[in-house]
């Protein structure tokens, strides 16, 4: 039974749970319900819930831990030594999974009955041609071992498809009678199912924290095994980055955080004071029509996806830049470079700056302005002496957040940015990121265990801390700061 | 002791040079803040007019409409018209019965003596045949007739009309030559070529490096629609479960903290950091599918949770206390008040909320790079719920594919699926607005 069924099937039972349990409370007080507890749907809720979410929670866990429960069992019944050179037993997995497959298909072809199938031996007939008829194209002719190996997956897997049916509604039968069994008049129905309902809140927020040990822990265990097939000096203490598929390569991170923050910087550059000023000008001068009409428009920019940001970069404002400033000036003729990653980095990031900034000019307590204006200040004195000052913790924040932004930031760096990994001053010339990198390596057709792949883990978890740390950094200030003036 | 001087008596209607200058002062500052929000402005300008300028074009498409006889011996030699025999004529047999007829009509008029069949037949699409194939097969009865059938010409041809290939490339080019784009222009003064509207763009899978022409978003937007439903689906109860916990029952101790403290770091992770966790819990540790928009939607669910909770718990914490206290004090519990009551009035903030996340996911593209979505996918998936799990793209990882590519015909694919995407964004952010300026409560 495929999952989408059995969901289906738990959820139908659930919503009949739901009904008997509330025919049943009604029943047994004959009608008057005043001899109940709680009101007869929280009855009916008991039952859905107790039918439900224990049977679900099973069938979620059994789908994630079983490929990996199997994986390891068949794994092991291919001997060493039928591992071809130079390939790894990941790679063999993934043929016998898609031998598996193909046999599964073959069979649904009805081009060969089960009990043929289980006769049906590597070293007598042509494996390889008869998957390539069912579209499974294989690189080398097939081991023994490795085709009882993809037999055994198709055994196993279709065993375990069957316990987890059977357990998932052994579960939910389960759960069904219990509940419906527990229905007494006097049995606290509405204090069950709300303790009930409020343990799957806390589980849905818990879902928040499992997200960032996911992500710490996938990236600290990849960037172990990396470290441990590259030495963590080299990639510390050397100054090239020079990724070679052959082996041998070079990966030291300085020259991908040097175009890193070259970029963010220029992007900052740009956002910082037209940033600030737009929002001094739309908080402290623009009539309220103006506002109404500047602010959703600059707040556009942030809604606009990345991968629009990259384009611009790529179609328009590099050869532009290209053609019109670094060639008559020398300074290179690549159209990708950290200026033009930089410039429309620094346009995306503007509304960051800007409507968080004005957010907290605004929160500047009146009397301070009315003070300074009735000391003979201008308006332009106020907003430097007066307000900003008052602001600039909120403010320091705020470009914080758009710092983390721009260090974080992907599709504007790919497709603006270059790839050469370089330490060079000249911002017209291609550099490369981080982010760049973490997705060069990782999208190749290349081996996962391989340095040159584990390196993105590597480069991820420094990306991570560093977006943590402005994160963290920013967020304190700016909640210190609200706490100022409440 | 010395005198403090006192300055000269003055006219107040006289400005001083001290005041002329803070004045001055005043003025440059005011101007300071118009241009940087002019310069605002102007690049949201510059940025949606060069993205909409190259391309519309793909919108529209060159072809040619050709009578072509559907010869019955080339097609059905056996006369039965039976969909399974018929199969066996292999695209190349109809590339042969389109050239034949654009041949047909070149020569009748004489639009380019000396011409061989083969330059000519590559002023067509390599895409054609198959379009023309699949219309035969599933109408057997049209063979032997005549038919004046819509052909695709090829991606050269096409740039020739938008202006992108010129006479001076096609001779540089190994691909097309001046003469067949004479040839391409006298049959278009003759009518039978012409820019007509792409229904294909929007319904097409990719297509190959070679056949611009025929590259559509069709898989691209399949894979973003189903990928939104389970973000839809999964997100937005997660999200608003974990909201009301946090906001209603959580008792305020160091465990509810780190929580928040966590929602709020994990809304300001990059996107990227997401694909690195895909890549590592779902494909290489759970062993799902790689590039399957399952995978694609989960990911885009764990970034998009952060984003929903923070304004649901806005919404809900903008729902004035008395309510809660009416509720409690005619006996509702406190799930009731907050089921019944509570979170009905805190709906269009929630909803406002999760179509802005929804909207930031559909956009997103690094983390779906990471989980093989990139690859090249010319199959539709299957039906849901199976269909999940095939490989599918996305329309921002599809626009990032295209630009990947060397022919120029591919920037003005990747500019129309900007369009597409922008559309889309659109129409939920108006959603969005429409939602809170009609339901929005100001208490």
């Amino acid at each position: 039974m495929t999952p989408g069924l059995l969901a289906l099937i738990v959820l139908a039972l659930a919503c009949g749970g739901f009904f008997l349990g509330r025919f049943r409370a009604l029943q047994m007080v004959g009608k008057d319900l005043r001899l109940l507890h709680s009101l007869p749907g929280y009855y009916g809720q008991t039952v859905a819930l107790f039918t439900g979410v224990p049977a679900l929670a099973l069938m979620a866990v059994w789908l994630l831990v079983q490929p990996i429960v199997i994986e390891t069992r068949i794994s092991s019944m291919i001997p060493e030594a039928d591992l071809p050179q130079g390939s790894s037993r990941d790679l063999v997995m993934a043929d016998v999974r898609r031998i598996a497959y193909g046999l599964d298909t073959i069979l649904a072809r009805g081009a060969m009955s089960e009990a043929s199938l289980s006769e049906m031996r590597a070293d007598l007939s042509d494996i390889r041609s008869r998957m390539a008829d069912v579209g499974v194209a294989l690189g080398a002719d097939v081991q023994p071992s490795v085709f009882e190996a993809a037999k055994a997956w198709r055994h196993t897997t279709g065993l375990a498809r069957v316990g987890m049916t059977a357990a998932t509604l052994a579960v939910a039968l389960a759960g069904f009678g219990f509940a419906t069994f527990r229905i007494r008049p006097e049995f606290r129905a509405r204090n069950v199912s709300e303790t009930f309902l409020r343990w799957l809140l806390i589980a849905a927020s818990l879902v928040a924290i499992g997200t960032t040990i996911g992500i710490v822990l996938s990236l600290v265990f990849q960037t172990v095994h990396f470290f441990q097939l590259y030495p963590a000096q080299e990639f510390f203490f050397s100054l090239t980055w020079n990724p070679k598929f052959g082996g041998g390569s070079e990966l030291s991170i300085w020259p991908l955080v040097w175009g890193t923050l070259y970029v963010s910087a220029i992007a900052l550059a740009v956002a910082v004071p037209v940033g600030l000023f737009a929002a001094i000008y739309l908080a402290e001068y623009a009539s309220k029509k103006v506002r109404g009409i500047a602010k959703p428009l600059l707040e556009v920019l942030a809604g606009i996806p990345t991968i629009v940001y990259g384009l611009f970069a790529l179609i328009t404002v590099g050869p532009l830049l290209r053609d019109w400033v670094a060639q008559p000036l020398g300074l290179g003729s690549s159209s990708s470079s950290v200026m033009t990653a930089g410039l429309v980095m620094g346009v995306m990031i503007i509304p960051f700056v800007s409507s968080l900034s004005d957010d907290i000019i605004n929160a500047v307590p009146q009397s301070l302005r009315d003070g300074s204006f009735a000391m003979g200040a201008t308006q332009s004195e106020t907003v430097k002496q007066v307000i900003l000052p008052a602001a600039l913790p909120g403010i320091v924040g705020a470009i914080l957040l758009a710092a983390s932004r721009a260090i974080g930031e992907t599709m504007i760096v790919v497709l603006g940015a270059g790839a050469a990994a370089k330490l060079s001053m000249n911002p017209f010339e291609a550099m490369t990121t981080v982010t760049v990198k973490i997705v060069s390596q990782l999208t190749g057709d290349t081996e996962f265990a391989s340095p040159e792949t584990l390196v993105a883990f590597a480069l991820g978890l420094t990306l991570f801390v560093f977006t943590l740390v402005l994160n963290v950094l920013a967020l304190v200030i700016v909640r210190k700061y609200r706490e100022q003036y409440e | 002791m010395t005198m403090v001087e006192t300055p000269a008596p003055r006219s107040l209607y006289t400005a001083d040079a001290r005041t002329k200058a803070r004045n001055a002062a005043e003025k440059r500052f005011r101007i300071y803040g118009i241009a940087a929000v002019a310069i605002g402005l102007l690049a949201l300008v510059v940025l949606l007019s060069s993205v909409l300028g190259s391309g519309l074009g793909a919108f529209r498409q060159s072809v040619l409409s050709l009578p072509i006889t559907l010869d019955a011996k080339a097609l059905d030699p056996k006369g039965h018209r039976d969909p399974a025999e018929m199969a066996k004529a292999t695209t190349v047999t109809y590339g042969k019965l389109i050239t034949k007829a654009l041949e047909a009509v070149v020569i009748e008029k004489n639009l380019a003596p000396g011409m061989k069949s083969k330059q000519i037949g590559e002023l067509i699409s390599k895409e054609a045949p198959a379009g023309l194939r699949d219309m035969v097969l599933a109408n057997p009865s049209l063979v032997g007739t005549t038919i004046t059938y819509d052909v695709l010409a090829s991606g050269r041809v096409d740039g020739f009309f938008k202006g992108r290939v010129t006479m001076e490339s096609a001779a540089l080019d190994s691909n097309i030559s001046p003469e067949q784009l004479q040839l391409a222009d006298k049959l278009r003064a003759e009518g039978m070529l012409k820019l007509a509207f792409n229904p294909g763009f929007l319904t097409n899978p990719d297509a190959s490096e070679l056949r611009p022409e025929s590259a559509g978003l069709g898989v691209a937007i399949l894979g973003s629609i189903y990928m939104m439903v389970i973000v839809l689906c999964l997100a937005l109860p997660i999200g608003v479960a974990a909201s009301i916990y946090l906001e209603e029952f959580a008792p305020k101790n160091r465990f509810t903290d780190l929580i928040e403290v966590n929602v709020a770091n994990l809304a300001a992770v990059p996107s990227i950091v997401y694909g690195i966790l895909g890549l590592a819990a779902f494909i290489n540790f759970a062993g799902m599918p790689q590039s399957s928009p399952l995978v694609g939607a989960l990911v885009l669910t764990l970034m998009t949770l952060p984003r929903i909770i923070i304004p649901t718990r806005a919404a809900l914490n903008a729902v004035p206390p008395s309510i809660r206290e009416a509720a409690l004090g005619v006996g509702a519990s406190k799930t009731q008040t907050i089921f019944h009551h509570v979170l009905p009035l805190a709906v269009p903030g929630i909803l406002t909320g999760a179509i802005i996340g929804l909207a930031q996911a559909l956009g997103e593209t690094a983390p779906l790079l990471l989980i093989g979505m990139v690859a090249f996918v010319k199959d539709y998936p299957g039906a849901p719920p199976e269909g999940v799990l095939d490989p599918a793209s996305a329309i921002p990882v599809q626009i990032y594919n295209w630009t990947q590519r060397a022919d120029p015909a591919f920037v003005e694919r990747a500019s129309g699926a900007i369009i597409v995407l922008l559309v889309f964004l659109l129409v939920m952010n108006s959603l969005a607005v429409i939602l809170r300026r009609k339901f929005e409560r100001r208490w």
